[in-house]
């Protein structure tokens, strides 16, 4: 590997890197070599997403489609924790329960969860419950899956200990299973909770009456990219901060591990 | 753990949960009509749909059909996307000041999921396979950027510093010290990257195409026909599982000493 660069270096090269991209952009939408309609410069879709904070697009402005996405989006990720976790540490600690579980669901798991669409409009129409499923979908298989690893692989001399002082299997799963695998859920937390943000934008593209999804499929309709690109950035920025939470969480429960 | 029998009695009690399910189905569907025929297929409904889709056709193709150009267009993409991002993130692994350039253009990108860029690229190159394929290829190309640039920086110090000491040529050095090394992640990158690309072809392709397994479900919703829904989802399972499998036997031709 090369050495490490200085600071100023670095420096130069980042915003190198930033003048690149959007210097790029910014020329080949003003050259006239792409129509506008295709590429509008960055200027052009900054004020559009301004814009669409002030001004109403399919009903709804871009907080209020922004809001109404993340309401279904926290409804599926909070259902496929709630459901997720218990299963996964029971899975963890009741040998039958993952037998019967685990050839189901990793048959399920190979499916998309954006192929549970069809199904998903079938069952609980286009407005909050099919959009639901869909984000459920994607966000509960990671939930279970570290929920379980974490029951799977706790120091077993915790489990002896316990079991040799005759706790219950109740109290084993929530005094010994459950905070020894708090690090393992909450990486798997994170992870549902970006494919369950992912799994949302594909269901409001194809089946939602509002959302940002939306937002952006009926941009593409009216052939405005700049109204598509508001979207994409917007949903970029929640997304980010979605994460940029969860992180947060898990390092001060990393700290937080560290000093008890 | 409570110690059940291992390997006889997982696969015991699998198939007697499978075997279940499946009473269950019948006994809930045929037998007593419980989940009305609107919601959910029988046994028998199923078997019709596929051997229509198998034999007759539908939603203008048959089953294979459907299945090779989904595979062709997930292919493309994926080498398309694999062939650059692979070589990107070494060289980014490699050489912090090739890191610090394109590293912003990443941060920028990197949270719009994949299923968000579907508008942009369809205004930009329409309904054809041309706009799925950019799709697909962006979904891909994001992991195997990512982990290819991880698996160069997991690599040894003291393996880079010993190749470097003993005077290694530069094309040696590649073969023996930093592909090798930087493998293991690559194919994780590789799996990641695959699992993206068909969740984003069958988004894609529900949202609009005149062939492919995704358009199968989007037909399906269409025409309130859950069984061939089932159908088109066991297919996209199927399909998924299929290419995994292949990139498994893969790796493991590509990375004997990790075989046992």
């Amino acid at each position: 590997m090369s050495a490490a660069l200085s600071g100023r270096e670095f420096v130069a090269l980042t915003a190198a890197g930033f003048a690149g991209f959007f210097g790029l952009w910014a020329l080949v939408a003003a050259s006239g070599l792409v129509p506008a309609l295709f590429l509008p410069t960055p200027a052009a879709v900054a004020a559009k997403f301004v814009e669409l904070t002030q001004q109403p697009f399919v009903g709804y402005t871009l907080q209020q489609h922004l809001a109404s996405s993340f309401g279904r989006f926290a409804m599926g990720f909070a259902l496929a924790v709630a459901i997720g976790i218990p299963l996964g540490l029971a899975m963890g600690w009741f040998r039958w329960l993952d037998g019967i579980v685990s050839p189901l669901f990793d048959a399920l798991r190979f499916v998309a969860p954006i192929a549970w669409v069809p199904f998903a409009a079938l069952w609980f129409g286009t407005g909050i419950g099919g959009p639901v499923l869909v984000i459920f979908a994607g966000a509960f298989p990671p939930c279970v899956i570290n929920a379980y690893r974490g029951a799977r692989y706790v120091d077993r001399r915790l489990v002896e200990a316990a079991q040799t002082l005759g706790a219950s299997n109740w109290l084993i799963l929530t005094e010994v299973l459950l905070p020894a695998s708090v690090p393992s859920l909450v990486a798997g937390v994170r992870v549902s909770a970006g494919l369950g943000w992912q799994s949302l934008i594909g269901a409001e593209l194809i089946v939602a009456s509002s959302g940002i999804g939306y937002l952006i499929v009926k941009g593409q309709s009216n052939i405005s990219t700049a109204i598509v690109m508001s979207g994409m950035i917007a949903i970029g920025i929640v997304g980010f901060a979605i994460d940029a939470a969860l992180r947060r969480l898990e390092a001060s429960i990393h700290r937080g591990r560290g000093r008890s | 753990m409570p110690e059940g029998p291992a390997g006889g009695f997982r696969l015991a009690v699998g198939a007697a949960t499978l075997a279940a399910l499946a009473a269950l189905w019948y006994l809930a569907t045929t037998a007593t009509h419980l989940i009305p025929g609107a919601y959910f297929p029988t046994l028998a409904e199923v078997g019709q749909a596929a051997r229509q889709i198998t034999f007759t056709g539908y939603a203008d193709g048959k089953l294979y059909q459907h299945f090779l150009h989904s595979s062709y267009l997930v292919l493309l993409g994926f080498v398309a996307a694999v062939s650059i991002g692979v070589p990107l993130g070494m060289l980014m692994g490699w050489s912090r000041r090739a890191e610090a350039l394109v590293n912003p253009t990443f941060l920028l990108v990197r949270p719009i999921p994949p299923l968000a860029w579907i508008p942009l690229a369809i205004v930009w190159l329409g309904l054809g396979d041309a706009a799925k394929v950019l799709v697909i290829w962006f979904a891909a190309f994001v992991p195997a950027v990512i982990n290819s640039y991880a698996g160069v920086r997991s690599i040894e110090p003291h393996l880079v510093e010993a190749a470097r000491s003993l005077g290694v040529r530069r094309w040696m050095f590649a073969r023996e010290v930093l592909f090798p090394g930087a493998l293991p992640l690559v194919f994780t990158g590789l799996r990641l990257s695959l699992q993206a690309c068909w969740t984003t072809l069958v988004a894609g392709e529900l949202i609009g195409a005149i062939l492919g397994l995704g358009h199968v479900l989007y037909q399906a919703g269409l025409d309130l026909f859950p069984a061939m829904i089932l159908v088109g989802m066991v297919s996209v399972a199927v399909a998924g599982g299929l290419m995994t499998a292949a990139l498994g036997w893969l790796e493991t031709r590509a990375m004997p000493w990790r075989a046992s």
